[in-house]
């Protein structure tokens, strides 16, 4: 991808993907460290526009921006004397050195790896491939997850119930 | 200026999924370990759409399918986990990690 407006929006999203999920790990407040998430989130939204990926992007902003979040504010919300403090416990110092180790790792892979390109280019349309690929290929996947979300559902229900 | 490859979005995704790792094992409140873990599975997430817009495939397609799977299961997981946050709540008025410590031998 070599147009100047890709590589400036992918400089632009990828600092407020990192941005946010830096802010997320270092503010006192963990209700301000979900509306950084839900911002890394967007983040990542717009990433997946720029490799071209336009039903993931609507996907990730409907459910993580969107579902998810309002999910992780709700639990917030229903434990109000668990304390909002967003504090590490006293791992955190093995923690921030096994994370920093994980990720150089990963990069340093990533990087070194010679994969194979492709010259294909962009994808043109993704909808209809992703809709086709589901109901053909992916058609057991697809069902197991609907039973997948059922169960979830049945599970968080009990689970909470008062009784 | 370069232009953007595949190394600059598999150096990215390492780096936010560095951050969710660490939230996920420091943090002291349960609802900020489950903040490290989407964040993890989003970093995921972006290698798999980067692979399938840069990689040689016969199928480009299925890393999209196996992204909006990834999707699907860490709603579900989400739910699981917020559930039992709060069930957890219910019974020790507190979601401390750090207190949770019934199972310790």
């Amino acid at each position: 991808m070599t147009d100047t407006g890709t590589i400036v929006a992918f400089w632009a999203l990828a600092a407020l993907t990192l941005g946010a999920a830096v802010l997320a790990a270092t503010t006192r407040n963990l209700l301000h460290a979900v509306l950084a998430l839900i911002l890394s989130f967007i983040g990542v939204a717009g990433l997946y526009i720029t490799l071209s990926a336009d039903f993931v992007a609507v996907a990730q902003v409907l459910i993580y921006a969107g579902a998810i979040a309002v999910l992780i504010i709700f639990a917030i919300m229903l434990t109000p004397n668990a304390g909002r403090r967003n504090d590490e416990t006293f791992f955190r110092l093995p923690a921030l050195g096994i994370a920093a180790v994980m990720a150089s790792t990963l990069a340093a892979v990533g990087v070194a790896t010679d994969w194979p390109q492709a010259t294909r280019g962009p994808f043109t349309e993704t909808s209809q491939a992703i809709g086709e690929a589901m109901l053909n290929q992916y058609i057991l996947p697809f069902e197991i997850a609907s039973v997948l979300l059922l169960v979830a559902m049945l599970g968080a229900i009990v689970i909470v119930r008062e009784d | 200026m370069e232009s953007i490859t595949l190394d600059h979005y598999l150096v990215l995704s390492a780096l936010v999924f560095g951050v969710g790792l660490y939230l996920a094992l420091a943090k002291r409140n349960a609802v900020g370990v489950l903040i490290g873990v989407e964040l993890m599975f989003n970093a995921v997430n972006l290698t798999l759409i980067a692979f399938s817009r840069f990689s040689e495939s016969a199928t480009p397609i299925a890393g999209h399918v196996f992204v909006l799977f990834v999707i699907t299961v860490s709603a579900a997981e989400a739910a699981v986990a917020l559930a039992l946050a709060v069930l957890i709540y219910r019974q020790r008025r507190s979601i401390d990690i750090d207190k949770l410590n019934l199972l310790r031998w």
